[in-house]
Parts: structure tokens; C-alpha cells; sequence
């Protein structure tokens, strides 16, 4: 058991900077190819997982507790914005029978 | 997966899945109290709230109107160039050395407590203050219209 948890411990950081690109990319594009309010609010919400890794990878390579403590706000404010956003999102269905992204086009020019 | 599903409570549940390895990365790192955090507010609150929001709305049955296909392989083309960009850049790093935790004891709950509490006292606060905002926005938001008398 304490050689498995040696080996996990022992990946290089470039591998959780790899993997931490992979997954903000993947919120990226779901963010660019869906129209459901509701998906493109969770691709938002992996991107902001992506970070908090790395923060936490790097905060743990570095042996600095600041990083994690960031992880932490932005988790608070992650919550905070799920929070509004779904009560927007509600009130949006509400008004426009819809979560269809481009039934809020009325601000364009 | 979770961009991919039709359906949006598939959606849900592969994020879930998703938040679950995040949490499993943490405790991998010997961030105990960020796992435990993450586990109990993204996979306890914040997936029950969508999934709440899910089902008020009632749109499991309905496939929503996709993009069009040109939009989508843009869509594609575009993150995917960021990838690349980004791994291209990573590339010029040699590889570093393993992720041997110094100081193992940084990611427990008292130690990281005593940073929390000493240096970061005031962003701690405002949080506080920035989570009550977003409660009494999300209430009122959220409260139907009131009837015009």
C-alpha cells in the first residue's frame, strides 16, 4: 500500500498541468458548441475544477498551503455563482418558455 | 461525455463522475480538507441543484435544438487549437521532477485552518459577505413576480 501511494505521488507536474489543459479545453468547447443554458453553466463549472487542480498540484509541488486556501475561495464563489446563475436561468424559462441560448438575442445590434 | 450527452441529466451524471475523480486527485495530493470540501459542495450542493433545476423546468424530455454543424466543428476546431497551443507550449518544459510533497502536512485541516484564519482573515469575510449576497440575489431572482394591484 505504501509503494502505490509513493508511485501516485511521484507523477510529474507536467502531467496535472496536461491533464488540467485537457479538461479546461473540453469546458471550452462545450461552452462554444452547445446551446442549453444549463450544459454550458457545467462546462463552466469544469473549467473552474480544471483550475482548482492545478492550483492544488501546484500548491502541494511548491509545499505552500496559499494555493489550496485559493481553491477554497473560488469554490465559495463557484457556489455563489451557481447559485444566481440557475435562479437566471429560472426566471428566463419563466419569461421566455425556453433555455435556448439564442432566445436572449435581444441585446444584439 | 458531459459536453456530448443529448440528454442533460446524462450531462449531470458524468460531471458528477468527473467531480468524483477531482476529489480523488485531491486526496492523491494530500489535500484532505479540499477534498472533503469538494466532495460535499460540488457533488452534494452544487449537482443537486442542477439537477434540481433539471427537473422543475422539466426538460428531460426534450432535445433542445442543436447548433448547426458548421458552428460545431468551428466549435471544435477552435478548442482543440487551444489544446494544441497550449501542449506546445508545455512542450518546450522539460519534464519535471516528480510531485514529492515536501511538506505533507500543508493540505490538513488544522494547518490549513491556521493559514486561513491568520494571513487570509479578510478575503475569508468577504467571501462570507459574497456568498449572503448571492443567497438574497438568488431568492429574489428566483420569486415569482408579485401581482399588480
Amino acid at each position: 500500500m505504501e509503494t502505490i501511494v509513493n508511485t501516485l505521488q511521484g507523477v510529474p507536474l507536467n502531467h496535472y498541468i496536461l491533464l488540467s489543459s485537457i479538461l479546461f479545453t473540453i469546458g471550452v468547447i462545450g461552452v462554444l458548441i452547445r446551446r442549453n443554458v444549463i450544459i454550458i453553466m457545467m462546462s463552466i463549472e469544469l473549467m473552474l475544477n480544471a483550475v482548482n487542480l492545478l492550483l492544488a498540484a501546484f500548491s502541494a509541488y511548491h509545499g505552500d498551503a496559499s494555493g489550496q486556501v485559493f481553491v477554497f475561495f473560488i469554490m465559495a464563489l463557484a457556489a455563489a455563482e451557481v447559485a444566481v446563475g440557475l435562479a437566471i436561468i429560472v426566471m428566463v424559462y419563466r419569461n421566455t418558455k425556453s433555455i435556448d441560448i439564442n432566445s436572449l438575442n435581444k441585446l444584439k445590434w | 461525455m458531459v459536453i456530448l450527452a443529448k440528454n442533460p441529466i446524462h450531462s449531470v451524471l458524468y460531471l458528477v463522475i468527473t467531480f468524483f475523480t477531482f476529489t480523488i486527485h485531491y486526496v492523491l495530493l494530500n489535500a484532505q480538507f479540499l477534498a472533503v470540501v469538494n466532495f460535499i459542495v460540488y457533488m452534494g450542493a452544487i449537482m443537486v441543484l442542477f439537477l434540481f433545476v433539471l427537473m422543475l423546468l422539466n426538460l428531460n424530455k426534450e432535445t433542445e435544438p442543436m447548433k448547426s454543424v458548421l458552428v460545431k466543428i468551428m466549435g471544435a476546431v477552435a478548442g482543440m487549437c487551444l489544446l494544441v497551443t497550449l501542449a506546445g507550449s508545455l512542450r518546450t518544459l522539460e519534464a519535471s521532477n516528480p510531485l514529492i510533497l515536501k511538506k505533507p502536512e500543508i493540505g490538513l485541516v488544522g494547518n490549513l485552518g491556521k493559514v486561513l484564519f491568520n494571513e487570509f482573515l479578510l478575503p475569508f469575510e468577504i467571501s462570507s459577505i459574497l456568498l449572503l449576497t448571492a443567497m438574497v440575489g438568488a431568492v429574489l431572482l428566483a420569486k415569482k413576480e408579485p401581482k399588480k394591484i
